[in-house]
C-alpha cells in the first residue's frame, strides 16, 4: 500500500498493523524519517508535492520492489505540507519471509523515495525559509540497484 | 498544454501553473521560448541542469519531444524521503 497525506500518524500503529496482514512472513523491516533540527534553528518544514504524479511515482517504486525481491508486502507512507520538529514524514516497511529481502527492499525504497518521487523539503528558520538541495550521494546510491 | 511549476521554480515565476499555447517540438524548444518571454522565466530556466523535467507525470529528458503531451512539469532534483 501507498499513501499520500497531510495528517499526522501513527508511525508504531502502522507497523503494528502491517505485521498483522503480512501474516507468514517472518522478518519486517521499517524505517521512520523524522524532522530533525541538525544545525539549530529550524522551527519546521514545508512539503510540497506533485499530487497525482506522486502517487504514481510511489506506486511503481512499490511495484519494482515487490518485483525485485520475495516480499509478502511493502508499505509507504509520505506526508506533505507544515511540519514541525520531531515530526514524522514518512515510513516504508517490508515483510519477506526472509531478513535480507525486508532489509534491501526497504532501503531500495527508501533511495528511490529521495530521488525519484516528486516531493520538495523546504526548511524553515528563524532567518527564514530555504530549499533543501539534493545530494549527489542521493542521486549515486541509485547506482547501486 | 498546461504546464507545471514546483518548489522554488514556482516561486521564481510566480504561479503553480498555466495553460500555455506553444508549437515546440520538444521541452528544450518550450525551455527556449518561455525564457525569451520574460524575466522571471529567464529567472528559472538560466540553468536547466539544475532542473528536472516530467511529461504527462513520468520522468523525461529535455530533448523529449512534446507531440501529443497534455502536462509538462518542471521542478528541482526531489528531496523525498
Amino acid at each position: 500500500m501507498i499513501r499520500v497525506q497531510a495528517e499526522a500518524f501513527d508511525a508504531g500503529a502502522e507497523l503494528n498493523a502491517f505485521s498483522n496482514t503480512a501474516a507468514g512472513a517472518g522478518a519486517i523491516v521499517s524505517f521512520t524519517g523524522v524532522v530533525r533540527d541538525v544545525t539549530g534553528g529550524l522551527s519546521g518544514m514545508e512539503i510540497e508535492h506533485y499530487e497525482g504524479m506522486t502517487e504514481k511515482a510511489l506506486t511503481a517504486i512499490r511495484a519494482d520492489a515487490m518485483q525485485r525481491w520475495a516480499l509478502a508486502d511493502a508499505l509507504v507512507i509520505h506526508r506533505f505540507g507544515r511540519l514541525e520538529v520531531g515530526e514524522v514524514i514518512m515510513m516504508v516497511a517490508t515483510a519477506s519471509k526472509h531478513r535480507k529481502d525486508a532489509f534491501e527492499a526497504a532501503e531500495f525504497l527508501m533511495d528511490y523515495l529521495k530521488s525519484r518521487a516528486p516531493f520538495w523539503k523546504k526548511e524553515i528558520t528563524s532567518d527564514g525559509a530555504d530549499w533543501v538541495a539534493s545530494k549527489d550521494e542521493d542521486e549515486d546510491a541509485l547506482s547501486r540497484w | 498544454m498546461q504546464v507545471l511549476y514546483f518548489a522554488w521554480v514556482r516561486e521564481r515565476i510566480g504561479v503553480p501553473r498555466e495553460e500555455i499555447e506553444t508549437s515546440a517540438a520538444t521541452v528544450n524548444d518550450l525551455v527556449a521560448e518561455l525564457r525569451a518571454r520574460e524575466e522571471r522565466y529567464e529567472a528559472a530556466f538560466a540553468d536547466t541542469s539544475a532542473l528536472r523535467v516530467a511529461l504527462d507525470q513520468e520522468l523525461a529528458e529535455f530533448d523529449a519531444p512534446l507531440s501529443g503531451v497534455r502536462e509538462v512539469a518542471f521542478f528541482p532534483p526531489m528531496t523525498g524521503g
